[in-house]
C-alpha cells in the first residue's frame, strides 16, 4: 500500500493551446519534488503525449471537453526499500479506449504517427490503462532517485 | 511556435523558434510541404536552435517533410538542436534517418 498526498490537480479543456500551459505548470513541479533536468524533461513529454492522445483519439479533436490530471507524491516499495514518486492520473470522458490496440508500432516503420505511447513507455516507471464508470483513467508514476526537493528550487 | 523564411540562392532556410507540438506542428507541417511540393526547392534547412520543446507530432511532421524531400528528390537538412530536441529524436530512434548538421555554414555549403 502507497501513502499519497496531492501536489496539484489540474481541470482542463481538451484544447491543443493548453498543453504549453500544463507542461510549464508540470515542469516546474518536477523540479520542486527533486527530478534531475533529464527526467523532468521525460516526465513533460509523457504527459504531453499523453494529453495529446486524449484530444486525438478520445475527444476525436474536439477542443472544449473535459480533462482532469492530478498529481500526486506517494510513497512505494522499490527495490527492498521505500522509494517515493509523482504519480499522475489522467482522465477523460471521450470514447473507450482499447488497451490492446495502444501499442504503438514498430520504431523500424518509418512513418509519422504512433510515437506518442512509444514516449511515453521510455519517459515513465509505470504505465496503466484502465476503463471506470465511463472514463478513461491513464495513470503514471515516475520513481524520485534522488529524494527532497532540490537545493535552490 | 514562429517560423520565419530566408531564401539563399536555391535554398529555403527556416528559423523556428518556440515549442512544435500538437497545436503548432500542422504550421510546420504545412509550410515544409508547401517548399517541397508545390515550389520543388532543391534544398530546405531547418534552424531548430531556437525552439524550446518538440513532441511526437513535431517528430511526425519532420518524418512528413523528410519524405516530401525524397519524393521531389531536394534535401531536406537540420541544425541547431539542442539536447531536449536531440534527446526527443533520439528517443524516436529516428534520428539517423535525417540529414544533421551543427550550424548554418555547414547545412547551406555546396
Amino acid at each position: 500500500m502507497s501513502r499519497s498526498s496531492l501536489l496539484l490537480r489540474i481541470e482542463l479543456q481538451s484544447n491543443p493551446e493548453m498543453l504549453c500551459v500544463v507542461r510549464n505548470a508540470l515542469g516546474q513541479l518536477a523540479a520542486m519534488l527533486g527530478f534531475s533536468e533529464p527526467e523532468c524533461h521525460a516526465v513533460v513529454l509523457a504527459v504531453d503525449e499523453a494529453l495529446t492522445n486524449i484530444i486525438r483519439h478520445a475527444y476525436l479533436g474536439d477542443a472544449e471537453q473535459p480533462i482532469e490530471a492530478s498529481f500526486r507524491r506517494i510513497h512505494l516499495p522499490h527495490d527492498g526499500q521505500g522509494r517515493d514518486a509523482l504519480e499522475i492520473v489522467l482522465e477523460d470522458r471521450g470514447v473507450t479506449v482499447n488497451p490492446k490496440k495502444m501499442c504503438g508500432r514498430a520504431l523500424e516503420d518509418v512513418r509519422p504517427g504512433g510515437l506518442g505511447l512509444h514516449f511515453i513507455r521510455e519517459s515513465m516507471d509505470t504505465v496503466e490503462f484502465s476503463r471506470r464508470k465511463g472514463r478513461n483513467q491513464l495513470r503514471l508514476v515516475k520513481i524520485l532517485h534522488v529524494q527532497g526537493p532540490r537545493k535552490g528550487s | 511556435m514562429q517560423i520565419a523564411a530566408r531564401h539563399l540562392d536555391k535554398i529555403t532556410i527556416f528559423d523556428i523558434s518556440g515549442d512544435i507540438d500538437l497545436a503548432t506542428s500542422p504550421q510546420l507541417r504545412k509550410a515544409l510541404l508547401r517548399e517541397f511540393r508545390e515550389l520543388k526547392v532543391p534544398r530546405v534547412v531547418l534552424n531548430l536552435g531556437a525552439v524550446r520543446y518538440m513532441d511526437s507530432s513535431g517528430v511526425a511532421s519532420l518524418v512528413e517533410g523528410l519524405k516530401a524531400s525524397r519524393d521531389v528528390g531536394s534535401r531536406f537538412i537540420l541544425f541547431g538542436l539542442n539536447r531536449t530536441i536531440r534527446e526527443v529524436l533520439q528517443l524516436s530512434k529516428l534520428v539517423k534517418i535525417f540529414e544533421i548538421y551543427d550550424n548554418e555554414e555547414q547545412s547551406v555549403a555546396p
